[in-house]
């Protein structure tokens, strides 16, 4: 077996395994703590599968992240008080549903990433990262300004939304269902990285005369690939606002997109369990430097400056070396 | 003669005061080998950009295969079957060999398909077939697991060469193959290319005048973006225009 293979079997039963020891020792707040690491590592995946596989360097995906949190926030809170979202011409009820709010979440993220994509991938280079940072704080700045949903507060949401055949406000119940879905989209994403679509995507992110000269289109791979990388990171918005029953702006913040972003380098951009690696460690990081000092970020930009100058390939190249060609 | 499959039609081409492309007129007929030879700078490669796309022309109309194609961008006109090598090997140096030859079988057939999304493209049979004929017909199929920038600057060309094959173009376009090869390897390759201007007919544009001379059917000498002559080898070489304004410079080198 591939080294890589076993450590990424070895992230996910850590991942597992520290929730199941707090659930026995009765210390429910790691277990959010490993349900937070969870739905950031599903928002890393899903940036990752744009800039690793594509080189699509977004500094916007708060935009999806924040979407996804916004779907649920609004589909809930109008269900929470028995207010409809529209009563005309046709009656539609929010819902405390979470796999139709995960639907919606899904299909509103990735066609703001389709719009955005379609506009920002026009450009390329520094230019790329600006537009998106661009569209990013534009929406963040509208959902400021916008009192429907709470304005600058955000909205509090006061159960956890439902899952048919579980109690989501049990901590380990909530963690199973993140986690599932975690091990979803890696499998998903890894199938897609080997596909004939991973191939040409990354293929044009090598090489994009190439890909021209053997007849495709890289816009179109580009815009494909962020549409879906949206749709991801737009799916754990959702989860997000679930675990804690608030959204705000802040979610659309730049800084959640660069953070987004640093799950990847610390991890391992392209690697596909990079931002899982990342994710967890941000966590365990912020969870720990966090007790020493409320600048704990400035221990976190040491540690990123160690990693881009020392182990440019992050962590997973630390422990697995260079990836291996796909065979 | 029978029609031509590549016929360029009076292009110009401009680059403020330099006339890269002078109302340049030349036809590629099928089973030919048509060289384009010229000193450097006397603008070949504007030419075969402008045939294979990324430049277009200022004037004059580019036709293949019944078709005029002068506005089409690089992506149609490779979809059309134009097969285009580049003067500077043109790959996805991360990819191993055989996924840069997938790559172009995967272009050859045009579409992903939702299948696409999820099917592992290195163990799509149809696609691999194609790719390891490609490699084998360049004798590139032992290295077919090497990563490409890990390859000799020779084999670069070779894989070049190979990814053209797998789209079956019904034109090749190939901007100096020999070049760096080396005496063997581009004798190796001179023997290859004579054989594959059988399958489609190649606009070859090379420096090897050994190659040149030993392949071509017709060459062209272009000299400060103009065609000065057309003509077989011997017309090429007794051509008096030709040896002071290209050829003879050579000698004096």
């Amino acid at each position: 077996m591939r080294k890589e293979t076993i450590l990424n079997a070895c992230v996910l039963l850590g991942l597992l395994a520290v929730p199941l020891w707090a659930l026995s020792v009765d210390e429910p707040f790691i277990i959010t703590l490993a349900t937070k690491a969870v739905i950031f590592a599903i928002a890393g995946v899903g940036l990752n599968f744009a800039l690793g596989l594509g080189g699509l360097v977004s500094l916007g995906h708060a935009a999806f992240f924040g979407i996804g949190g916004y779907t649920m926030g609004i589909l809930a809170s109008h269900a929470q008080n028995y207010a409809p979202l529209m009563e005309w011409p046709l009656v539609i009820e929010g819902t405390k549903s979470m796999p139709v709010i995960w639907l919606f979440a899904v299909l509103f993220s990735s066609l703001a990433a389709l719009v955005i994509g379609a506009l920002s991938l026009r450009t390329s280079g520094v230019y790329f990262i600006m537009i998106t940072l661009a569209f990013g704080q534009m929406l963040f700045f509208f959902m400021i300004s916008w009192p429907a949903y709470g304005g600058e507060d955000g909205l509090v949401i006061y159960v956890r939304n439902g899952f048919p055949g579980l109690n989501t406000l049990d901590p380990i119940q909530f963690f199973g269902i993140c986690f599932a879905i975690l091990c979803i989209v890696l499998f998903l994403v890894s199938r897609m990285a080997r596909s004939s679509f991973g191939l040409a995507l990354s293929g044009a992110r090598q090489n994009e005369e190439r890909m021209q000269a053997v007849g495709m289109v890289p816009y179109r791979l580009y815009l494909i690939a962020f549409t879906i990388s949206g749709a991801i990171t737009g799916l754990s918005g959702a989860l997000f606002a679930d675990l804690n029953r608030f959204v705000s702006p802040t979610m659309f913040s730049w800084q959640t997109s660069g953070e987004i972003m640093i799950f990847i380098i610390l991890g391992g951009t392209g690697r596909l369990f990079g931002p899982v690696v990342g994710a967890a460690v941000f966590i365990l990081l912020e969870h720990m430097l966090g007790g020493l000092s409320e600048f704990w970020h400035v221990y976190l930009g040491a540690i990123l400056l160690g990693v881009v100058l020392f182990a440019r390939g992050g962590l997973i190249h630390l422990v697995a070396g260079r990836e291996v060609a796909h065979d | 003669m029978t029609d031509p499959i590549l016929d360029v039609r009076n292009v110009s081409k401009s680059f403020g005061a330099l006339k890269a492309s002078d109302n340049i007129s030349l036809t590629l007929v099928p089973g030919e080998i048509h060289a384009l030879i010229g000193p450097n700078g006397a603008g070949k490669s504007t030419l075969i950009k402008q045939i294979a796309g990324g430049l277009k022309a200022d004037s004059g109309e580019v036709w293949f295969d019944g078709e005029e194609i002068t506005h089409k961008t690089t992506v149609a006109r490779a979809r059309l079957g134009l097969g285009r090598t580049f003067q500077v090997s043109s790959l996805a140096m991360d990819y191993t060999v055989a996924q840069n030859v997938v790559l172009g079988a995967l272009g050859h057939r045009g579409k992903i398909g939702l299948k696409g999304f999820f099917r592992p493209a290195m163990k799509d049979k149809a696609l691999l077939e194609v790719a390891h004929d490609a490699l084998a017909q360049v004798g590139l199929e032992e290295f077919a697991n090497t990563i490409t920038s890990e390859l000799s600057h020779g084999q670069r060309r070779q894989l070049e060469v190979a990814v053209a094959l797998t789209l079956s173009p019904k034109v090749f376009l190939m901007d100096e193959p020999m070049a760096g090869l080396g005496a063997e390897g581009s004798q190796r390759l001179t023997g290859f290319l004579d054989q594959l201007r059988h399958k489609a007919p190649i606009l070859l544009v090379e420096h090897d005048m050994d190659a040149v001379f030993s392949l071509a059917d017709r060459i062209s000498v272009l000299v400060y973006g103009e065609i000065v002559a057309t003509g077989t080898v011997d017309e090429i070489r007794s051509n008096p225009i030709v040896r002071s304004a290209y050829l003879g410079e050579e000698d004096e080198v």
